[in-house]
């Protein structure tokens, strides 16, 4: 068994916390450039030129990139070789997140559901563990807003629907969202597993980077033509009609029952905000 | 660009049209779910708010907390359709802007028809841009609510597009 102290656990979370909440990933910059580009509509343009410079502002000023710094999900990948020790995990997770916001001048964005009454200091996480081979643990961290959060659906197909379903309800979710997530988007999507799996692949699916196409080539193929419906859609940057919507559709999947197809469909703003490590 | 300076009068909000770029300078109040049910209830209560509501922009945020060395955290706007059930009480209440992102409800185009005021869509995302175009930020009410009490924050070039103006237009689809 290796060992790996809570305590580096912890700084682990605390370190990609204050870079991920200020800094977009590289993909999603080069993205968001490229939507730039391409991009014909005068007052789209403009909000695109408008997000490359907050992101430097956020960079340069060392504050977020947005006010919302969102739940502090955490996707951590134990291997089983691993002896963890020293205290509890779920503490050393809370504790990382805790000192990165208040330290960062991050934003506390958790409430209890019905009094709204806020936890003050962001926490609890939101922390997914799953069990691997190996000696190592992998931690992802992603801040998640909430604007694109609240417009994410999840389908229960029936096997007859296939591909052309669930690129169907891919595109038509980003459409009901329209301009109020921050368009363009991300959108990730879970294929398969059940009611629970599809939502949290399709939070994994937001993990892997813009532009890089599932190893799938059935897969690969529903990204593509999802992402060109939707970018036909017309919505464009912040809603203003253009030719950018989205910058990428990801897609994860697991095995499902011969009865049914849940898909879920997870909306993530232009804010892409992920960061990784392995320890 | 044109240049906005706050208090907006209803003969400039009237030359507003949806689509304009505008560069806004003066004092506005933040205010999202929390703080407007608040708002409402002391309307509807015909209790005195702890602002003034007349001729105010609404802005909807929620900023990060401020680092010593700057005013305000970063500050971008909210989704502005959680505010459709509130946003016609405060037009008719007299406030003569909103500031926010996407799209909001039909019942609020046609309270900023009513009302000649208008509703500015600033960039969501933007947090850190607009942080450095805030140059003084106090939480004026509703401190309880951290981020989602009210701050009375002064802007100076805050760009923004015109969503829909008092005459119907609007930038959406």
């Amino acid at each position: 068994m290796r060992k790996i102290d809570c305590k580096a656990i912890e700084n682990c979370i605390y370190n990609l916390a204050l870079k991920a909440c200020v800094s977009l990933t590289e993909p999603c910059k080069k993205a968001l450039k490229s939507a730039y580009a391409n991009e014909d509509g005068q007052t789209c343009a403009f909000a695109l030129k408008t997000l490359i410079e907050n992101c430097d502002a956020a960079e340069n000023l060392n504050i977020p990139v947005c006010q919302d710094t969102g739940m502090a999900v955490v996707i951590m990948e134990i291997g089983q070789e691993v002896y963890i020790k020293g205290g509890s995990l779920i503490s050393a997770v809370n504790e990382g997140a805790r000192r990165a916001y208040a330290d960062g001048c991050f934003r506390q964005s958790i409430c209890d559901p019905l009094t709204r009454v806020n936890t003050g200091d962001n926490t609890p996480a939101a922390l997914h563990t799953e069990i691997t081979d190996g000696d190592t643990v992998s931690i992802t961290f992603m801040p998640k807003g909430f604007g694109s959060e609240n417009t994410s659906k999840i389908f229960m197909l029936t096997p007859s629907q296939g591909t052309d379903g669930i690129i169907e309800v891919i595109v038509e979710t980003v459409k009901l969202a329209g301009s109020r997530p921050c368009p363009p988007v991300y959108v990730g999507v879970g294929k398969g597993g059940r009611f629970d799996t599809g939502a949290y692949l399709a939070k994994k699916a937001l993990a892997r980077d813009i532009g890089i196409p599932s190893a799938r080539a059935d897969i690969a193929y529903i990204e593509k033509e999802a992402l060109k419906r939707i970018n036909a859609l017309g919505i464009g940057c912040q809603g203003f009609q253009g030719k950018v919507t989205a910058l990428g559709v990801t897609c994860e999947w697991a095995p499902t029952h011969i009865a049914g197809l849940p898909v879920a469909v997870n909306i993530q703003c232009h804010c892409v905000r992920c960061q990784k490590a392995v320890i | 660009m044109k240049r906005i300076s706050l208090p907006l009068s209803k003969q400039e909000a009237e030359k507003l049209k949806a689509g304009d770029c505008v560069l806004i300078s003066g004092t506005v109040l933040t205010a999202r779910d929390c703080a407007h049910k608040r708002i409402c209830e002391l309307l509807d209560g015909n209790k005195n708010l702890p602002f003034k509501i007349e001729g105010s922009v609404i802005y909807y945020a929620g900023p990060c907390p401020a680092k010593s060395d700057m005013p305000s955290g970063s500050c971008g706007p909210t989704t502005s359709a959680r505010m459709n059930a509130f946003a016609p009480r405060l037009l008719n209440s007299g406030i003569a802007a909103i500031i926010g992102k996407g799209e909001m409800s039909d019942d609020v185009r046609n309270a900023l028809i009513k009302n000649r005021a208008v509703y500015f869509a600033a960039i969501g995302g933007a947090g850190a841009l607009y942080a450095s175009k805030i140059k003084r930020s106090e939480l004026i009410a509703f401190d309880d609510l951290l981020s989602e009490g009210v701050f009375e924050l002064y802007v100076e070039d805050f760009p923004a597009i015109v969503a829909y103006d008092c005459h119907g237009g609007k930038i959406y689809l």
